[in-house]
């Protein structure tokens, strides 16, 4: 390995076009026959498979180099061309030529003081050219040259031959192909008419050996076997002296197969085509496309020990684990080597085989030979065993692996995760870490990937855990936080329950503390000492709710406030943050594990449901609300008579219309804002849905007024429905109406029930809403990644500056601050609160 | 013909200031770059209308920040 000295260095690369002199000095041997393989199934001398090219079948060597298969990496050949063809892809630079220099004398059709005192460039003089008539050196008429598609030349009605072109360009001289913009060196004009037509090596067009014995060939052997044949039969009656429509025939045949062979997709010619009907797949096919080579095998590549499956919830696994199926862990293995001192653990591996979990599925001896272990073989696999040999392991609770959900947008999309093997058929990760894959369990799937060895192991397990990466790089906040039920839990917990010690502690034990020493001693303790149990025991802390309050920790101790989405939640977990700060990523990942896990456990034992009872209203307030929409609906008729009779107030800058829209929208949104805060007013604290919301961990107050008093309006690309039928928007209003029920106003809730119209349009803005989504997710998704692409070499350098990869500087202090948003808070110092947390050390 | 306007007055349009040789040293110092490194502009630019630069010069640009307030910006013409 280490003799792979490097003793050339690639200095420059030049793209040129192969020239006759070229293709024959690369070239191991020509080609004369389209025979492949005598009678004893032997590659034929001068053939398409000659062993000259390269070696695809085991045993043989290649004639040119001596290398066995996979050693020899093939050597070009090539065929004589009877007659010059035309290379489909230079017709249009062809073309270009034709047009640009004289017919006669081969210059370039204009001076060359004339190009610098006039300054053409580019299309410009190729533009100038084209218009010329007559030859500024030999004075000799010109004529325009056509193309007409795929690959004849017309000049003046008649056609040019490959041979006419080669004759011309041959003419050109070295410095009027400088003009042009070409290097003569390694693109002389002649070449992009062929003489010479390269074979490539066996080696890229490798036959198939099918189970009947039969050979079948690629189709690059099959097109230049034709290619081959009609030139030998071309040669023939060249040589023959027959007639000339005869041989313009071959010719044309022999210029169809060749251009066929580069490119089976030139318009207006027919493909070539197997004896199936299904078409050739030639060179151009090769490379282009999706399934092209760059696309298919060089941007996109596969991976061994990889899996992919559905993924579903598992709230009772750690955060940096990943629950993995028996099938998936029996097939992903990892490599153990043996030693004297793990030879009898390994060995219940091989004694498992690969059926039985934990087992092993295949042993690797000291010479490197891959063996399976059978039934059969296992016991003499035991035998052999000793120390150097390698064992292919299943996979086993506590092994590293790395998650992965595409697309793949940020650093978060790949992880790294403690594997614990599982029944079932599915991935199992918690549901707190899937905002950073940005996942969720509607059929999802994802990818597993196992490394190899122990540098890579390593590697994953130092920079890409899951608890290296609670903070996201993009604004400093935290992407992990607990969520839902763990929200709602824990708000309770600290808010006002109170247990019985032995409770409290029968919690603690079931989310995993098993040290009560942090758990206040008394007869009954209340829900912030259960909290506080699981704080570190120097832990101090200054925070506040969602609703600003204050929350203090001192000392391990929650002492004042309680836990809401404000200080345990995503993004703006403030205790969380905290935590993690002083004490490291473990603990903290660890600790948040404990509040989840509290939260959810508290509900368990307290039950949590939401139901219809939430939106229960008094019949005051009932009554209230049916009060306030008349009330609304008076003024809105008042606006509109007075729209009708022209007396209504017109705002700045807008319409009567526009005025009077904008007036009932704002009474509509008054009356729900309203409605909602009396709803708010009227609930009970106890009442889960205002519990949620409170606690931030899902829906808000308007959610609740929907439900309980109304919905209110529903608003189509920014305005009141105006769409459906001639001057209204549904048939069973008035003409011309433009009443709050007409436009889409719903004054019910969801509880009581919707007017089939109300519903309509409820469904209107709801189809509206979906199809927006449906179609702004691919347009952003593509957005970004060629943002993405663009910026990825720019990055900050050590004096602050940004700069890409020519070291060219873009920013001189980066976001102006210098600030490193990783390390901030949504891009913000919070100087108030270090303050706050440095008093209240004092 | 209406009114000519200086857009160089414009709200919009930062402050353009040409740095003499030594500032320009200066800048190139402190940053560790040469001339080739800095962002251009061109000589054409419309904000350097009111000011007399020749290729090869450079400019400070002093812009509104939303994090800093104020922030300094170098350009080299081109």
């Amino acid at each position: 390995m280490y003799s792979n000295y490097i003793d050339k260095k690639i200095k420059k690369v030049v793209f040129g076009i192969l020239s006759p002199k070229l293709i024959k000095k690369m070239a191991a041997t020509k080609i004369v026959t389209a025979e492949l393989y005598d009678k004893e199934g032997y590659p034929v001398d001068g053939g398409l498979m000659d062993l000259a090219l390269g070696v695809i079948d085991p045993g043989l060597r290649c004639k040119t180099c001596n290398g066995k298969l996979k050693e020899c990496s093939g050597h070009f050949g090539y065929v004589e061309l009877a007659r010059p063809i035309v290379h489909i892809k230079y017709t249009k630079i062809i073309l270009i030529l034709l047009n640009s220099i004289c017919r006669e004398c081969g210059r370039l059709l204009v001076m060359e003081q004339e190009i610098l005192d006039k300054g053409l460039k580019g299309s410009l003089l190729l533009k100038h050219l084209k218009a010329v008539k007559k030859c500024p050196h030999c004075e000799a008429k010109q004529f325009a040259v056509k193309l007409e598609k795929p690959y004849t030349f017309l000049e003046d009605d008649k056609r040019l031959t490959p041979i006419d072109m080669i004759s011309r360009f041959e003419k050109i001289p070295d410095r009027d192909i400088e003009l042009l913009g070409m290097n003569p060196n390694y693109a002389r004009p002649e070449w992009m008419v062929l003489t010479v037509l390269p074979v490539p090596p066996v080696t890229t067009r490798p036959s198939i050996t099918l189970e009947t014995g039969e050979r079948s060939e690629d189709d690059l052997t099959h097109k230049l076997g034709d290619i081959v044949r009609i030139n030998q039969r071309l040669f023939e009656n060249i040589n023959a002296g027959a007639p000339e429509i005869i041989i313009e025939d071959l010719w044309d045949l022999l210029q169809y197969h060749i251009t066929t062979y580069f490119d089976n997709e030139v318009p207006q010619i027919p493909p070539a085509r197997h004896r199936s009907g299904q078409p050739l797949k030639t060179l151009t096919e090769r490379i282009k496309s999706k399934e092209g080579r760059f696309r298919h095998n060089l941007a996109g590549k596969r991976v061994n020990f990889a899996a992919r499956t559905v993924i579903s919830p598992d709230p009772k696994i750690e955060f940096n684990e990943v629950g993995v199926p028996y099938v998936v862990a029996t097939e992903l293995t990892i490599p153990e080597k043996v030693t004297e001192w793990n030879i009898e653990w390994l060995k219940k591996f091989i004694e498992n085989g690969p059926e039985n979990y934990p087992g092993a599925n295949y042993i690797i001896t000291i010479d490197g030979k891959k063996k399976k272990i059978t039934e059969d073989s296992k016991k003499q696999i035991l035998e052999e065993l000793k120390p150097g040999y390698v064992i292919e392991r299943h996979l086993m609770d506590g092994d590293i692996c790395v998650f992965n959900r595409q697309p793949s947008l940020h650093r978060m999309s790949i992880m790294c995760h403690k594997i614990k093997v599982m029944p079932g058929r599915s991935f199992r990760l918690n549901p707190a870490v899937c905002t950073p894959y940005n996942a969720d369990f509607d059929g999802d799937e994802m990818n597993l990937h196992v490394p190899q060895n122990e540098e890579a192991r390593a590697e994953a397990e130092i920079l890409m855990q899951v608890q290296s990466h609670i903070i996201t790089p993009k604004n400093g906040l935290n992407v992990i936080g607990s969520l839902h039920d763990a929200i709602t839990g824990n708000y309770l917990l600290t808010k006002d329950l109170n247990f019985k010690r032995e409770d409290a502690v029968q919690i603690l034990y079931n989310i995993g503390v098993s040290d009560f020493s942090g758990l206040k001693k008394g007869k009954t303790v209340t829900g912030k000492d259960v909290f506080s149990a699981i704080l570190p025991n120097d832990f101090d802390f200054v925070g506040s709710t969602k609703t600003n309050e204050d929350v203090i920790v001192k000392n391990g101790k929650l002492i004042q406030g309680f836990i809401d989405k404000a200080t345990i939640g995503e993004d703006n977990g403030t205790l969380l943050r905290a935590i993690y700060k002083q004490y490291g990523e473990d603990v903290g990942l660890d600790l948040l594990g404990k509040v989840f896990k509290l939260g959810i456990q508290v509900l368990l034992r307290t039950g949590f449901t939401t139901s219809i009872a939430d939106t229960d209203l008094p019949d005051s307030l009932i009554n209230k609300i049916k009060e306030r929409i008349e009330e609304a609906e008076k003024e809105i008729d008042n606006f509109v008579k007075d729209y009708e009779n022209g007396s209504l107030k017109v705002m700045p800058g807008m319409t009567v219309e526009q005025t009077l829209e904008n007036m009932i929208l704002q009474i509509l949104n008054n009356l729900r804002d309203k409605i909602g805060e009396s709803v708010y007013e009227t609930v009970s604290e106890k009442n889960s849905t205002v519990l949620m919301a409170r606690s931030g961990a899902m829906g808000n107050f308007l959610n609740l007024a929907q439900m309980a008093a109304l919905v209110g309006q529903q608003a189509l690309r920014g305005s009141r429905i105006n769409i459906g039928y001639n001057s209204r928007t549904l048939s069973v209003f008035p003409k011309g109406s433009l009443s709050a029920d007409s436009r889409g106003f719903i004054r019910r809730g969801y509880r009581s029930g919707l007017k089939p119209y109300e519903y309509f349009f409820h469904a209107m803005t709801g189809r509206d809403s979906l199809m927006d989504t449906a179609l702004r997710t691919p347009k952003s998704g593509y957005l970004y990644r060629r943002l993405a692409n663009a910026l990825q070499d720019i990055r900050v350098e050590y004096d602050g500056t940004v700069r890409d990869s020519n070291k060219r500087i873009v920013q001189f202090v980066y976001g102006d601050d210098g600030v490193d948003v990783s390390k901030s808070e949504g891009g913000l110092i919070n100087v108030k609160r270090i303050v706050k947390e440095v008093m209240s050390n004092v | 013909m209406p009114e000519e306007i200086d857009i160089t007055k414009h709200e919009f349009v930062p402050r353009h200031i040409k740095l003499t040789e030594e500032q320009t040293e200066e800048v190139l110092k402190k940053f560790n770059i040469s001339k080739k490194q800095l962002p251009r502009v061109l000589k054409e630019d419309p904000a350097l209308s009111k000011l007399d630069v020749k290729k090869g010069d450079v400019v400070k640009i002093t812009r509104k920040s939303p994090t800093t307030g104020e922030s300094e910006f170098y350009r080299v013409v081109i």
